[in-house]
């Protein structure tokens, strides 16, 4: 059923007690031709495979319940405000498609383009903004940098007269902004399952069966599962996959930390973040600050952090805007992260006939949902990467070509 | 979570900075397949979920490097020594 405005109406007259619910909830089949593994990039993988490819008979493995993954445990925050060539035309076709994907799932996913402000604090840290706002200009993405005054129209309540990092100014994507993280997940989940994909909760992958280094299928909770094609796209838990397929990534799993505080009145419009330290936030329209900032900084899985890092994060949204220091943070949890050795992501073909990988996702996973899913797609489908990911190559690091945003190396705990 | 260090005591984990997974060795630069050698130690990780050897040190307090063993799925302190003289 397509959602309109006459289904809401008819709806409504039934008192809302006859909507369906939004996708099928499959057992799996002996074989499929392609298996996705993951049920964040993945199902947006496998609705751009049916979609874009005109591909069927495909199975998307989710280990717990849909939403259940990364893809609840972010903050919502997309943008395209990247530096390198590598990673710009990737983000910002991410972007575009953001732009559209209401229309193209006929699912409300609360897009909602509040704008990205990036404070900075001094005349080196301008200089680097204006240089990533010529970069973002040149490849056609909009970016727009404010002086202090600027700044002080957009956000007033901003702590401009801080004495150890006064806000100088800041760069500005106005179609930056938030979507609604779980409706992302159902929106791809539904129009996938309309196509004809089977989507397989509580289906944990435990097993490759590799033929003369071919993978013929996947073993799992629910017993073999055949496949032509394999697509793992399973990021905070990479190495574990694909160690079972006898691979090493550079990649280590670190945990992130968000929180958010109890709800207010509309206080904060767009997303904002701290250049001094690392601290990001926003208000969610149930009116929950959302805010985070660095990794622990070790290897975990917990899916859990520890109280240092919150109070880091809580000194730089005190040191930004001192008018939150009353409000009371209600939740906060940990989401596992690729932490890749150079920031950057890997969508590839793997030395195993048949197995393509997904992964690397750290601080640009959410934000990168449409795209990931529509180059992973590509890849699977053509066997050739698709045109704006060919630089997130798996042999990367061994030749030197190097995607590093942050300028940090190879430190995936500095990231 | 607190990290028992050896000189002193059970601290908090903000007394420590993090190296990583401690079962790394560095290559011969002078070997016969030196380059792919150090790619793998630069940039390849088993990243276990489970118990894993890694460095910390003790920057606020005896500023001693230790080797810990943690369960990373529930971040349980198994064992921390010295790295001096302890074998990875």
């Amino acid at each position: 059923m397509r959602y309109s405005l006459f289904s809401l109406a008819r709806n409504a007259l039934t008192g809302h007690r006859d909507w369906q619910p939004a996708w099928r909830d499959a057992e799996p089949k002996a074989s499929y031709d392609i298996v996705v593994i993951g049920g964040g990039h993945g199902l947006a993988t496998a609705y751009y495979l049916a979609e874009k490819y005109g591909l069927s008979n495909i199975a998307v493995l989710e280990k717990g319940y849909i939403g259940s993954g990364n893809i609840g445990r972010n903050t919502t925050i997309v943008r395209s405000n990247y530096l390198l060539p590598g990673n710009i035309p990737f983000y910002e076709l991410s972007m575009k498609l953001w732009e559209g994907l209401e229309q193209d799932l006929n699912y409300n996913v609360m897009v909602s383009q509040r704008g990205v402000l990036n404070v900075f604090h001094s005349d080196a840290q301008r200089d680097a903004y204006a240089r990533r706002g010529n970069a973002m200009r040149l490849h056609g993405v909009d970016a727009e940098l404010l002086d202090r005054e600027g700044v002080k129209k957009l956000y007033p309540f901003l702590n401009f007269d801080n004495a150890r990092f006064p806000i100088q100014g800041g760069l500005l994507q106005p179609r930056g902004g938030t979507v609604r993280h779980d409706a992302v997940a159902w929106g791809y989940a539904r129009a996938a399952s309309d196509r004809g994909v089977d989507i397989c909760q509580n289906c944990e992958v435990t097993g490759f069966r590799i033929e003369n280094g071919q993978a013929v299928g996947v073993e799992t909770n629910k017993g073999f599962i055949g496949a032509k094609k394999v697509a793992v796209s399973v990021a905070g838990n990479s190495s574990r996959v694909m160690g079972m397929a006898g691979l090493r990534l550079p990649i280590e799993a670190h945990v992130i930390q968000a929180m958010v505080t109890e709800g207010l009145k509309p206080i904060i419009p767009g997303v904002i973040t701290f250049g001094a330290g690392h601290f990001y936030i926003s208000q969610s329209d149930k009116g929950g600050l959302v805010f985070g900032g660095d990794l622990d900084g070790y290897n975990s899985y917990a899916q859990r952090g520890n109280l240092p890092v919150i109070e880091d994060v809580c000194e730089g949204g005190m040191a930004l805007m001192p008018s939150i220091g009353r409000a009371r943070v209600l939740r906060h949890w940990g989401g596992l992260l690729d932490m890749s050795m150079d920031g950057s992501p890997i969508i590839d073909k793997t030395p195993v006939g048949g197995i393509f990988l997904n992964c690397g996702w750290n601080y640009g996973g959410f934000k990168a949902t449409p795209a990931s899913g529509l180059c992973f797609a590509h890849l699977v489908a053509t066997g050739e990467p698709h045109p704006v990911a060919t630089a997130f190559r798996l042999d990367r690091f061994a030749t030197g070509n190097l995607i590093d945003e942050k300028g940090q190396g190879a430190q995936p705990n500095l990231h | 979570m607190r990290l028992p260090c050896p000189y002193c005591g059970s601290r908090d984990l903000s007394e420590f900075t993090y190296l990583g997974d401690a079962k790394l060795k560095r290559p011969n630069p002078d070997g016969e397949n030196a380059a792919a050698e150090f790619f793998d130690y630069a940039y390849l990780r088993d990243n276990p979920a489970g118990p894993h050897k890694e460095f910390w040190y003790h920057a606020q307090g005896c500023r001693s490097w230790l080797t810990v063993e943690r369960d990373t799925r529930t971040h349980e302190i198994l064992s921390a020594v010295l790295s001096s003289g302890a074998k990875a």
